[in-house]
């Protein structure tokens, strides 16, 4: 099917944008790389009455360092992350992740701020997002701007803190260089398929003790999570199997995640531990 | 209606388009490239798949006035004249194909494969086109046919070297 009717507006800059979505009616719509809008529209899920095309926007994509952050402009493509020599030395986590996204030709169009915005639980990035405590840069009518943190960010299933009139700009990430391991664990059963529970795994080691640890699960619920109770159990424990394991198993404490035609609920637990053990002990380079 | 300038296959259009025509449908029924072809309602079967600037895309998700500036390659433009592309050459010596719908997008994708990974191994070959679903061969074929193509380009691009 095609798209329902819809005005079109294709700013080139960020104030043009905001006042393109101002003057854009009742329901309008933003479309970064349209991987995941463009088929929601021709299935007639969404029927906007105007749609604010980012794609030439030329500020809103690239990535760049700022002091101990790495900004990624909002339009940045998955294959533009794939190919960034800061996201490959301070970004891996992200790195991996955006590996698992889709396949090449939805990841050359298919964006990082569009994948965060679009806030699908089984989307592999807001999981990233959440376990480096990511900051989000959102730009309001009038061009105000304000930042909301990753774990404020993620309101519900496909909602996100994202008013009405606002843009999503840029994200920060702390960079993790020299001694901090990662790994993005993502569980699916067929090609280009998402992800059926993947785990986020990022780990700073002191010598022999895990002295940091974040985890985020994708799929685990209407948002991504943080396995808290996994983290409390690695920071200062001894970098073990015994340790990593028996942290592993309280990866699925608290997490109510859905039953599909792909995994019940109970197993999705299942798989939760099982990646977690095995992200963490990659990341921990056990 | 909004008017898009852009190149495909090598000759330049200026036509008017509605915005929610999607490029696939712009290239088929405005142009009359039906090379490229329709498989799904989902962006996953990647029968559509065209360069856009250079880059593989699946033209049913993208819109038409995206394209505006751009320049398309379809399966109708990779010949050289009456000279097969290389890659189709190789699907049609290592029978890649047997009912031929997923054809065009397989060697489109492929092509783009070649272009970032030159000589890819056997699972680079089956990641890198996993956004295109073949119901018929089994793949097989296909991965043959890629590997052909790969070391025919890499030798024909060293010979010029
Ligand atoms: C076949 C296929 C397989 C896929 N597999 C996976 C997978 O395995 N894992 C995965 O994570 N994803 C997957 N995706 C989705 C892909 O990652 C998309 O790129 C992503 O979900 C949306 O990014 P986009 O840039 O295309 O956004 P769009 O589709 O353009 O937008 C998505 C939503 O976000 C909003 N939005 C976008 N940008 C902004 C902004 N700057 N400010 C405010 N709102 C904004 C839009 O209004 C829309 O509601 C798949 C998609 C396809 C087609
Ligand atoms: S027609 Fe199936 S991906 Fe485009
Ligand atoms: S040859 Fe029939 S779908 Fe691939």
């Amino acid at each position: 099917m095609i798209p329902a009717a819809f005005a079109y507006a294709r700013p080139t800059t960020v104030d043009e944008a905001l006042q393109a979505i101002a003057a854009g009616g009742e329901d309008v719509k933003i479309m970064a790389g349209g991987q995941s809008l463009i088929p929601v529209m021709r299935l007639r899920l969404a029927a906007p009455e105007t749609v604010v095309d980012l794609t030439k926007v030329a500020e809103l994509r690239g990535v760049r360092e700022d002091g101990d952050s790495l900004v990624i402009g909002a339009m940045t493509t998955h294959s533009d992350i794939l190919r960034d020599p800061l996201i490959a030395q301070y970004g891996k986590l992200i790195a991996e992740a955006t590996e698992t996204v889709a396949d090449p030709a939805v990841r050359h169009r298919g964006t990082f701020g569009g994948a965060l915005a679009h806030a699908d639980p089984a989307g592999d990035l807001p999981a990233v997002a959440l376990a480096l405590d990511a900051e989000f840069v959102i730009a309001g009518p009038g061009g105000a701007r304000r930042s909301v943190p990753a774990a404020a960010f993620f309101v519900d299933y496909l909602t996100t803190a994202l008013e009405d009139g606002e843009l999503l700009v840029e994200i920060r990430v702390p960079k993790l260089g020299e001694g901090w391991g990662v790994r993005y664990e993502k569980f699916n059963r067929v090609a280009q398929a998402w992800s059926i529970v993947a785990v986020a795994a990022t780990v700073r080691r002191e010598g022999s003790t895990i002295a940091e640890a974040r985890i985020g699960l994708t799929n685990m619920g209407s948002t991504p999570l943080r396995a808290t109770a996994v983290e409390q159990a690695l920071v200062g424990a001894d970098v073990s199997l015994e340790t990593v394991t028996a942290a592993a198993a309280q990866a699925a404490e608290g997490t109510e995640p859905s039953s599909d035609l792909n995994a019940q609920a109970d197993y999705r637990q299942h798989l939760a531990r099982v990646l977690t053990g095995r992200a963490v002990r990659a990341a921990a380079g056990l | 209606m909004t008017q898009i300038n852009v190149r495909v296959d090598g000759a330049s259009y200026s036509d008017d388009v509605e915005p929610r025509t999607l490029l696939v449908h712009y290239l088929r029924e405005q142009l009359g490239k039906v090379g490229t072809v329709v498989g799904c309602d989902t962006s996953n079967c990647g029968a559509c798949t065209v360069h856009l600037d250079g880059e593989s895309v699946k033209s049913c998700t993208v819109l038409a006035v995206q394209a505006d500036g751009s320049e398309v390659t379809t399966i109708e433009g990779i010949a050289d004249g009456k000279t097969l592309h290389p890659m189709q050459k190789a699907f049609h010596e290592q029978h890649g194909l047997q009912c031929g719908y997923c054809t065009p997008g397989m060697i489109m994708a492929s092509i783009d494969l070649l272009k970032n990974n030159p000589n890819p191994s056997e699972h680079e070959i089956r990641e890198g086109i996993e956004g295109n679903l073949c119901r018929c061969t089994g793949y097989v074929n296909i991965v043959r046919a890629v590997q052909q193509a790969a070391g025919e380009m890499s030798s024909t691009a060293g010979a010029q070297a």
